[in-house]
């Protein structure tokens, strides 16, 4: 759990500075110093399987940066290749030692090894508990300190520079502290799936706010809730601790994909619903109000014939925007005849006046062919709010006609 | 008579460890060259909830559902990476990431739990088991089956490049001139990833899961070092996989006892630094022969 915080806590600063990848290469990376570590001492010393953790770990950052700035292998290409070398000299080290001590040289303890590829809660140790809080709260005092200089860095990276902050040393710094997470985390969750402890959480908070943060603590209680939930079910269970963990972490992400407000797959599929029935209220609407103009009065009824042969539309759905209009107290339904109320009248001629308004500004500022303003027109009449129809209004000094020489209906007479 | 055995098994080793090197190094040329080489990544770890299902399914490692679980997987996650990217604000890398460790701990999580008692353990996920290829053969004196796989998979990538050689060079260098002679370079992606998945599953056996990426990336990365034409790279790619495999072979049969495919990775990685230093147009020590050349040019 502590490793939880941490690793979110580290893991906002990387999604946002697009590197989310790194940590994967990183997390790799660990492996080989992980078992050079152990080869060394011949037992799992949590210290010096940290350190060579995290010495390989930099090492391999530093070849990402190396390669990508002195050939023309871009950074994806790099991050993978330095991930697969690392990762491979790694497991070779790992079985070189499963098989000697398979055949008997004795390193003892070699279990405790295998948990850091796929993770274990239960091979925590005391010893292992102190050394993590102790990286957590170096993570959080740190992070505390350079709290404005890590934002800048990872909103606005030119800025930053420009106001003269230090930009290799925060860098550097928060390379340092994305190796200090992964090698506190890699022995709970696992090498392959760490890189999953830092992405995931905030991108879970990410569909949530863009307060930074807010997004802090969404991706620290999501990540801490997970944790929690997953080693008390793994411990009773033997599930691997690491996949459970990601697994309901994945879970997580892809429900606040679906139903996050905002951002949200669901909330936009209601909000384009929203919007295609505004679009076909206004525009049934509209074609009242043209009928109207026609002859001369907008309190005539009307069938549904009437308005099928001025503008086409689905039956089905001019029937149910019919009835919405009617729920809306825009048109009265008696039997066949449909008439606008007031509402609908004045409604229908805001419409238009902002189709037709929009017609002539592009024809006059963006000078488009009059023939080829009326799509674009169809489309605009929808969004337009009252703030956008008064500018045009006085942009255009109140104009009486469109285009197309139609007349413009105003609701006050315009004072020229 | 023993020893003749012995490089019996030898020999099969390296020709298995080419035949996952070959089509692994032409794909990877392309993934390099498409900046795609994450997507590649993401679906090697993709294809494992892929195999467990089509083993849950069928309760049999026949290999042919295995493929199509995998593949089915491997399209599942580039549609996934896409649509997370695209739909979702999120950035690239992150849909990427968190797309395939999702998949991957669901896999390791399915394996775990229901076939913890078959020999697909989680070691064997990790780097394969390549070394055990010439025992089997040694048993009955037939082909394996992985060396019959991995043969079909060596003709029809090969066959792939070739014959779709100019629909994926133009989808690779301009995307954009390609959709306006009329090839959709967003089908040629899906293609593209379609074989990624297909010769992951395929390799999965005799390196694993993750090590299969270091067999797509570290050739072709170093290839590119050399040169910027398509033929050749292809052509220099196949070299150092090849290369790189027998060495990594024969490096783990006399000079370490550990896994093959591992050492086969350092190998091509050993390659990859000397070329990065050594390169005359992109290594480290590039300024060095363009002084060499301007000297021999004032002579």
């Amino acid at each position: 759990m502590i490793l939880a915080i941490s690793s979110a806590i580290i893991g906002t600063f990387t999604v946002l500075r697009k590197r989310s990848l790194v940590g994967d290469a990183v997390s790799h990376a660990v492996l080989p110093g992980v078992a050079l570590g152990f080869i060394l001492r011949g037992e799992k010393d949590p210290i010096i399987l940290l350190v060579g953790a995290f010495i390989t770990g930099y090492l391999s950052l530093l070849l990402i940066d190396l390669i990508t700035k002195r050939t023309r292998i871009k950074e994806d290409t790099a991050i993978a290749l330095v991930l697969s070398f690392f990762f491979g000299i790694g497991i070779m080290l790992l079985v070189h030692i499963q098989q000697m001590s398979n055949s008997g040289h004795g390193y003892r303890d070699f279990a405790g090894l295998n948990s850091f590829l796929f993770g274990s809660a239960a091979s925590i140790g005391d010893q292992d508990i102190y050394m993590f809080s102790i990286i957590l709260l170096v993570i959080v005092i740190v992070v505390r300190l350079f709290y404005k200089e890590f934002k800048l860095l990872s909103f606005d990276e030119t800025f930053a520079q420009t106001i003269g902050i230090n930009i290799k040393f925060i860098q550097f710094l928060m390379t340092s502290l994305t190796v200090l997470a992964v090698v506190a985390g890699i022995q709970s969750v696992g090498v392959v799936l760490m890189s999953a402890m830092l992405i995931t959480p905030p991108a879970i908070g990410r569909f949530w706010t863009n307060n930074l943060q807010k997004m802090l603590f969404i991706a620290i209680f999501v990540s801490v809730l997970s944790s929690y939930v997953g080693a008390i079910v793994t411990t009773e269970t033997g599930v691997p601790t690491g996949p459970f963990i990601v697994g309901l972490l994945t879970l997580l992400a892809l429900l606040s994909f679906f139903f996050s407000p905002k951002r949200g797959l669901a909330f936009k599929v209601i909000q384009k619903r929203k919007h295609k029935i505004k679009m076909l209220e206004e525009n049934i609407l509209k074609t009242f109000y043209h009928l109207g103009e026609e002859n001369h009065s907008f309190d005539l009824p009307y069938t549904k014939k009437d308005i099928l042969q001025k503008r086409e539309f689905h039956e089905q759905k001019l029937n149910y925007g019919l009835k919405l209009l009617k729920r809306h107290r825009y048109i009265k339904i008696s039997g066949q005849e449909l008439t606008l109320t007031k509402a609908g009248i004045t409604k229908g001629q805001r419409i238009t006046k902002i189709h037709r308004l929009w017609e002539l500004y592009l024809t006059k500022y963006l000078r488009i062919a009059p023939d080829h303003v009326h799509e674009d027109a169809e489309n605009i009449e929808h969004i337009i709010t009252p703030e956008l129809e008064e500018k045009l209004e006085k942009l255009l000094e109140y104009p009486e006609t469109d285009p197309h020489s139609k007349e413009i209906p105003y609701r006050q007479k315009p004072k020229k | 008579m023993n020893e003749y055995a012995i490089d019996i098994g030898l020999i099969v080793l390296i020709i298995t460890a080419c035949l996952v090197a070959i089509p692994c190094a032409l794909l990877g040329t392309y993934l390099v060259l498409r900046k795609t080489v994450m997507i590649g990544d993401a679906i090697s770890h993709a294809v494992l909830p892929g195999i467990a299902i089509a083993y849950l399914v069928t309760l049999s490692f026949d290999s042919w559902f295995m493929i199509l679980g995998a593949s089915i997987m491997g399209f599942f996650t580039t549609f996934l990476v896409e649509f997370l990217s695209k739909n979702g604000r999120l950035q690239a890398d992150a849909a990427i990431g968190v797309t395939f460790t999702g998949l991957f701990a669901l896999g390791v999580i399915l394996i775990s739990v229901y076939l913890s008692d078959t020999d697909l353990d989680q070691d064997c996920v990790l780097y394969g088991d390549i070394s055990d290829i010439p025992n089997l053969m040694e048993g009955n004196n037939k082909i394996p089956p992985t060396v019959y796989k991995l043969s079909i998979l060596n003709i029809s990538t090969l066959l792939f490049v070739i014959v779709f050689y100019k629909q994926l060079f133009i989808t690779t260098f301009d995307p954009q001139f390609a959709s306006s002679t009329g090839i959709s370079a967003n089908k040629w992606h899906y293609i593209l990833m379609g074989m990624v998945s297909i010769t992951t599953v395929t390799a999965f056996d005799a390196v694993g899961a993750i090590l299969v990426v270091g067999f797509l990336v570290l050739p072709a990365a170093t290839a590119y070092l050399l040169t910027e034409k398509l033929n050749k790279m292809l052509w220099l790619s196949v070299g150092f996989g090849v290369s790189g495999s027998i060495l990594g072979c024969l490096f783990a049969e006399y000079v370490l006892d550990t896994s093959t495919a591992a050492a086969i990775i350092l190998m091509i990685g050993i390659q990859f630094a000397l070329v990065f230093v050594l390169s005359p147009t992109q290594g480290i020590f590039k300024h060095v022969f363009k002084k060499a050349k301007t000297k021999k040019l004032s002579h």
